[in-house]
């Protein structure tokens, strides 16, 4: 049983009447890369500001390594913070912004050398002791934002969305570096992201959250082939997402009966016993075929669906298809470019297909009236993330 | 645009200083000139004045008006401590606190220009009056003393050029505190500083500029202020804006006025560089 490092015991958090945080449980066990993912406004900043102390909790308890700590400022608790756009002090130069936490705690002048120079080495930055933040680029920035929390050697380090301020290129290669030096220094990462991609590269577990609650915890491709709901589905990635009933039961899978009369079938486990559910599948896991070449298969282990090509999109390793369904739906289908090569021999549109999948491949949620507007909305600047 | 004009576009710039550069030369530099020059002459009214370089005139005027000038650096100094202890935290709360109330309490900070300067004071005079309606009230309460005054003592200088220069400080220093971004506080309050530490380390250091500023725009016209003294204080609490105006108007001593008001100028410079130099001293906050 691993430990626990931070755990949240029925925190909520509210901002007169708009409740931030609902009632929310969860454990970070320590040394792992905890992710809280979701849209803005979904609670995710708030909980970790009450992590570290900036938000006062409305009701419920934090836990840091066991101790109660809900009610203790910030300076005393041993957890740092990257902030969201560093928050570096613009006033110090990389060296005493990396020493500061040390010297608040009085730390003898050689110690502290010593740790900032160690820290400088950890992020990649030996020799710019004395440059102040303004003559850094962001990357650099992020990197003393990171040594300056780590010096502290905190129980949990949390991150408030640490690479949205760096362009594509430089925030893939910070995610890979993020991960080598939790891996060196092994303590608990915590941190929060609206990006679904990051989250997911990164992190040993992700919170997926939404209005306050957790929506789905669980490891990145616990998330992504066994989405719990609508939203986790559709805001992890791109989902197919049809209607049916279930209607039987053989062994291990259900027989799933769509809108339009098809059979489909999925893992008995996924459906929980629910009757109206709703089954998903993953654009990848398709295979496309023309309906006139007789694709290899059998009844027994393949689900099918007729439909017609709407859109295609060569797009190099891939070729994306829109298809539409008999009864309207319509579905993304990513075709690996495997055999094919280039947008002429891809199938055209108008061209009527059939789908395929694995049923091992499919997923089932329960519907509900929460899936009402599944699609995330991403809208940057609302209060609060 | 003229042909002349579109060849030396990078002229452009410089032209937009013309306006100011001409109405400072008019009504600053040609003055200044004109002071120096009355200092170094000697005569009187009645038998014209001569330009006979008389430097010793400067020490004359120190020697004279010691007693003035450094009380009135004294209570220059005095003012700017109280009005930098006054108009931070009113700053702070502003820029910090205010909300949406902002632009309201600073409106509030700014209302008493909407009345003269002169009004003011001698309304002032009222209020410190030995019978006025605060002392009275406190005699006739036994509260304290019949003899005690507030009117024609420093306290009631002090206080009133406090109270006329106050909105000078909280203003460069609202302005100051209020491009600070909160978070900085908060990652000082993170890296282990309690919220006074946080002050100490961050937001002072990064409000010194308007520290620097509002302690000019009060220790300046505070040090020149005769108004006040003139108004609220006695013959013991002259000024030396109150010299300077009665040699200029009254005696028409204008070589030791002029010389007086060179003194003056000089002394502020060299104050205002020590100060510079002192709040450099104290930027790298370690």
């Amino acid at each position: 049983m691993p430990e626990a490092d931070v755990r949240l015991d029925r925190v909520t958090k509210r901002f007169g009447d708009f409740t931030a945080v609902d009632d929310l449980s969860l454990t970070m066990e320590r040394g792992e890369f905890f992710a809280l993912l979701g849209p803005s406004g979904c609670g995710k900043t708030t909980t970790l500001r009450m992590i570290g102390g900036f938000e006062e909790v409305t009701a419920g308890t934090v836990y840091l390594g066991g101790a109660d700590v809900t009610e203790l400022p910030p300076f005393k608790r041993n957890v740092n913070t990257v902030f969201q756009n560093y928050a570096l002090f613009p006033h110090l130069d990389v060296y005493e912004n990396i020493a500061f936490g040390l010297r608040r705690r009085r730390v003898p002048e050689g110690e502290v050398r010593a740790q900032v120079k160690f820290m400088l080495k950890l992020v990649d930055l030996p020799g710019y002791e004395k440059r102040r933040p303004n003559q850094l680029s962001g990357g650099q920035q992020q990197r003393v934002a990171l040594a300056r929390a780590l010096i502290n050697s905190p129980q949990v380090l949390l991150l408030d969305e640490p690479l949205g301020a760096l362009d594509l290129k430089l925030r893939k290669q910070m995610q890979v570096e993020l991960k080598r030096i939790q891996s060196e220094i092994g303590i608990t990462f915590i941190f929060v992201t609206h990006d679904q991609e990051e989250a997911m590269t990164m992190s040993d577990r992700i919170a997926v959250m939404r209005e306050g609650r957790i929506e789905q915890l669980g490891r990145p491709e616990e998330l992504y082939e066994r989405p719990a709901s609508s939203f986790v589905a559709g805001f992890l990635g791109v989902s197919n997402l049809l209607d049916g009933e279930v209607v039987g039961r053989h062994g291990e899978l259900v027989d799933v009966q769509l809108g339009d009369g098809t059979l489909v079938r999925a893992p008995a486990a996924a459906s929980n016993g629910d009757t109206h559910v709703r089954v998903g599948v993953r654009p990848e896991k398709l295979r496309v075929t023309s309906s006139h070449t007789e694709a290899p298969r059998s009844v027994e282990d393949t689900n099918a669906l007729e439909g017609t090509v709407l859109d295609a999109s060569y797009i190099g390793v891939s070729t994306q298809y829109i298809v539409q369904t008999a009864d309207g739906h319509k579905l993304t289908v990513y075709a690996q470019n495997l055999e094919t090569s280039g947008a002429s021999e891809a199938l055209a549109d108008g061209q009527t297909v059939q789908l395929t999948w694995r049923p091992q491949h499919t997923f089932v949620i329960a519907r509900t009236d929460r899936d009402v507007d599944a699609t995330p909305q991403y809208e940057e600047g609302q209060v609060p993330s | 645009m003229p042909g002349w004009l579109r060849r030396h576009r990078g002229i452009i710039p410089y032209l937009f200083l013309v306006p100011g550069g001409l109405w400072l030369t008019l009504f600053f530099v040609v003055p200044l000139i004109t002071t120096a020059s009355v200092a170094l002459q000697e005569g009187s009214l009645g038998t014209g004045y001569r330009l006979t370089f008389n430097f010793g005139i400067f020490v004359e005027a120190i020697q004279t008006w010691d007693t003035q000038l450094v009380r009135s650096l004294q209570f220059g100094l005095i003012v700017t401590v109280l009005t930098m202890l006054i108009g931070y935290p009113m700053a702070y709360t502003i820029a910090f606190r205010g909300g949406r109330y902002k632009n309201i309490l600073l409106l509030f900070v700014i209302m008493p220009f909407f009345t003269s300067f002169i009004i003011r004071t001698i309304s002032w005079k009222f209020i410190l009056a030995d019978q006025g309606f605060v002392l009275g009230t406190l005699k006739d309460l036994g509260i304290v003393e019949d003899s005690f005054r507030l009117l024609a003592t420093p306290v009631a200088v002090i206080s009133g050029i406090t109270y006329n220069f106050l909105p000078f400080v909280v203003l460069p220093l609202y302005v100051a505190l209020e491009r600070i971004d909160p978070r900085l506080i908060e990652a000082a309050n993170d890296l282990y500083a309690s919220r006074f530490q946080a002050f100490l380390r961050v937001t002072l250091p990064l409000s010194i500029s308007g520290v620097f500023a509002a302690s000019l725009l009060s220790f300046i016209p505070a040090v020149g202020d005769y108004l006040n003294a003139e108004l609220l204080g006695s013959r013991n609490e002259t000024m030396i804006g109150n010299v300077i105006q009665r040699l200029y108007l009254v005696n028409n001593d204008y070589p030791q006025a002029s010389a007086l008001s060179l003194i003056l100028m000089l002394g502020i410079l060299v104050s205002v560089v020590v100060y510079r130099r002192f709040l450099r001293g104290q930027e790298l906050t370690v």
